[in-house]
């Protein structure tokens, strides 16, 4: 028999990356190829739709020729990717106008001020389940409607499509301006604030609020199915699954059961917690989203509450601070001492987000006295992380009732000992990490595998899944009360810096 | 045998000549002084910023000596940044050897373990980082003393620790198994620590070859061994290409 693969696409915000896996879920090789980020405006972030699929168009056969598979050993094409960012383009000739705005982009800061007070959240939440925020699509298509003379009619004349990141991709893949599928699956339109997210369907309130028009719209798919086969490429290989990467990362970790958790950590950290075919709205900011659909069953949905700064934070600590001169040696830096000396910092960079949404808030370092050193200040950034893990965490468990048994980990900072350890401390629950890092393209390649035969079922997939690394919860639970306590208190001292014009 | 190499004693006059002086001095004064060609002194000087013999003052261009050269004495790796670039090729030794993955560096005449991957069975397993191992009888250590990242006289003084009656006790069998070690290029411990237990370990290298730490594999005896009692070859190629991958990332360039 010969040993086939599976191939995952995923289009990240900073690089695009194939990897092949096998029956064992275990990688098999690597390509990947970053691209340009282009920030024309500050608050503006753009990339190149093209660039994006020229490079995917050299790491598919990359990654086939270093390990040396033939295109027929290629069983099926799962694609993940960075979620929300926007591009249109002409079908006619497969020319994207203009690049695509990426998620990161706060150029529709202003429109979505004014959604918030009119209609506001509610008139959202209802439909959609996110209130206005400049991560989502919708809004950049209005602003773009709005500065772009003649957009929005040729988008009423059928002259426009518009996609996310895995649209754009699989039209691509399925033939282009020749017939090329327009597709999305019902994570990544969940993303958009157009989608119903009970019925999984475009909702016509928000396409008339937003005035867009359906005929632009990309048909909303489950995440694993048979979507066909590509076109170019690999030709006659099927793309069978897409999913935005978080949902893909809660994939890749098995998270298959209501209750199960991950939080991959990184520049900023995203945790996801399934809740099963019942969608929780939450009334402690955070988000509901879709986690995953597969063929014709029943949705399957998820929370999620995103920490803005964690890794940026070290990042910062190294750059700014110059402190230490690479990032692990901040847990070599923060092992010099026993504790924080009764310090914190609360990097509310950019205001304070999951779950306190307040965008008056600034980063604050509390409890400096002149026995803090260094070391301390290490220790105090770790701990941010593992506190606003466990804010978030408190948040999902008053929303759910399920209660997290376990969280799953992954991500750059899981190489980070003393932070796992500090992470099973606070939030008292094992913390795991798999043996496959690369959880986002992971989850692809399970759903891609899962919809094409590959795998039989979910349960194949969660024997796939192995610990690698596991650390478990240690701390005093007088200690815990205390410090948790020190950071609320922390937290508060963030809130009300920056004083609103014309504010008393 | 060959004279002196002309680029390290140019090398040595530059480190000289920044070392003398109160302030940074840029490219053009390096030259001058040494009376070497823009070129050449650039060449050297950026040879030695890559070593972080020197640093590069990132807003006048201006050169002065490196943090690195204050601590020569000292491991120059960190211990969490090594933790950091091996994780992914230590998953990934670990999912393909189905054994548990350890990485180990010198600590103070013994060998502490920087990190360590679960055996992929789903096991109870804990996390055994910041464990320390004995240096004669753990392949780990044996991998740091046979490369020189750990110093072997103190050891040679006297009769070592018999953890069971495989361990290498004896001065003189411990140095004729570091000459082999050498000879091979990676290292097994075979029921010298505890009876029933096994492992193989290989070298990581860093920029210019120099072995920062030692990357292995262990558990029963009977899955790490043929019935010969040797290591088994397929899981020693692995784990050099493991050690391999790992040093190219660490900047070595042969291995």
């Amino acid at each position: 028999m010969v040993e086939r693969y599976v191939l995952s696409i995923d289009q990240g915000t900073t690089s695009t990356r194939c990897i092949l896996f096998d029956h064992r879920g275990r990688l098999v090789s690597v390509a990947q190829r970053e691209h340009q980020q282009h920030f024309p405006r500050p608050g503006w972030v753009e990339h190149d739709a093209l660039e994006i699929w020229r490079n995917l168009e050299r790491i598919v056969p990359q990654a086939l020729s270093s390990a040396e598979i033939a295109a027929d050993e290629v069983a099926a094409i799962g694609i993940a990717n960075q979620r929300e960012t926007t591009v249109l383009w002409d079908p006619s000739t497969g020319v994207p106008l203009g690049r695509a705005i990426v998620w990161q982009d706060t150029r529709t800061a202003p429109l979505v001020e004014r959604l918030r007070k009119d209609p506001g959240d509610e008139f959202f939440l209802d439909r959609c389940c996110l209130p206005p925020s400049t991560y989502f699509s919708a809004p950049r298509i209005r602003w773009l409607f709005d500065e772009v003379p003649g957009l929005e009619q040729r988008a009423r004349d059928g002259e426009l499509l518009f996609g996310t990141m895995e649209t754009w991709l699989i039209w691509n893949l399925t033939g282009g301006v020749d017939g090329g599928l327009h597709i999305t699956d019902a994570t990544n339109a969940s993303r958009t604030m157009l989608m119903n997210i009970h019925s999984l369907t475009w909702d016509q309130d928000l396409l008339d609020f937003f005035g867009v028009p359906r005929a632009m719209l990309p048909e909303i798919h489950a995440s694993a199915e048979n979507y066909g086969a590509a076109r170019t490429i690999l030709p006659g290989v099927r793309i069978t699954a897409a999913l935005g990467d978080q949902q893909a990362a809660l994939f890749g970790q098995t998270c298959f059961s209501p209750g199960d958790a991950k939080c991959t950590y990184g520049t900023g950290s995203f945790l996801l917690l399934n809740t099963g075919s019942k969608m929780i709205r939450s009334r402690h900011g955070l988000l509901s989203t879709v986690a995953y659909k597969i063929d014709d069953q029943p949705a399957v949905y998820a929370l999620e509450g995103s920490i803005a700064v964690t890794g940026s934070l070290v990042q910062w600590f190294r750059d700014r601070l110059g402190l230490i001169s690479s990032a692990p040696e901040i847990e070599t830096l923060a092992l010099t001492v026993e504790d924080n000396g009764g310090c914190y910092i609360v990097p509310a960079f950019s205001g304070l987000f999951a779950p306190h949404w307040r965008s008056d808030a600034r980063g604050v370092i509390v409890g400096l006295t002149s026995y803090i050193t260094k070391g301390h200040l290490a220790r105090a950034v770790l701990e941010a992380t593992g506190w606003q893990t466990r804010e978030v965490v408190d948040a999902m468990n008053a929303d759910s009732s399920i209660g997290l048994k376990e969280l799953k980990v992954d991500g750059g900072m899981t190489a980070d000992n003393l932070l796992m350890q500090f992470i099973a401390d606070v939030l008292d629950v094992p913390v795991v990490r798999p043996m496959v890092a690369e959880t986002v393209s992971l989850g692809a390649a399970y759903a891609a595998g899962l919809a094409s035969g590959y795998w039989p079922d979910l349960k194949v997939l969660r024997n796939n899944w192995h610990r690698a690394g596991q650390w478990l919860p240690d701390m005093d639970p007088g200690r815990r009360e205390a410090e948790y306590e020190n950071w609320q208190r922390a937290v508060e001292r963030s809130i009300g810096w920056i004083r609103q014009p014309g504010a008393p | 045998m060959a004279g002196p190499l002309q680029s390290i004693e140019r090398a040595a006059a530059i480190l000289r000549l920044l070392a003398g002086g109160p302030r940074r001095l840029g490219l053009g004064e390096v030259a001058a002084s040494l009376g070497l060609a823009k070129g050449t002194a650039h060449g050297i000087l950026r040879t030695l910023q890559h070593v972080d013999f020197v640093e590069q003052d990132p807003a006048t261009g201006k050169y002065q000596l490196g943090a690195a050269l204050l601590h020569l004495g000292t491991s120059y790796l960190d211990v969490n940044e090594l933790r950091s670039r091996s994780i992914n090729w230590a998953d990934a030794l670990a999912a393909r050897s189905g054994e548990a993955v350890r990485l180990g560096t010198p600590l103070e005449g013994q060998v502490l373990v920087v990190h360590h991957v679960f055996r992929p069975d789903d096991s109870l397993q804990t996390l055994d980082v910041g464990a320390l191992l004995p240096l004669h009888a753990s392949s780990l250590g044996k991998i740091l003393l046979a490369y020189g990242a750990a110093p072997l006289e103190p050891l040679l003084k006297e009769e070592l620790e018999a953890y069971t009656r495989h361990t290498l006790a004896v001065p003189e069998d411990l140095s004729r198994a570091l000459a082999e070690v050498r000879e091979q290029g990676w290292a097994a411990e075979v029921q010298e620590m505890s009876m029933g237990e096994a492992g193989v370990a290989a070298p990581i290298r860093s920029s210019g070859g120099l072995v920062v730490g030692a990357i292995g594999l262990s558990g029963p005896v009977e899955r790490i061994c043929d019935t010969r009692g040797r290591p088994q070859a397929s899981l020693v190629t692995l784990l050099r290409e493991a050690a391999r991958a790992i040093s190219r990332d660490l900047g070595a360039a042969r291995w």
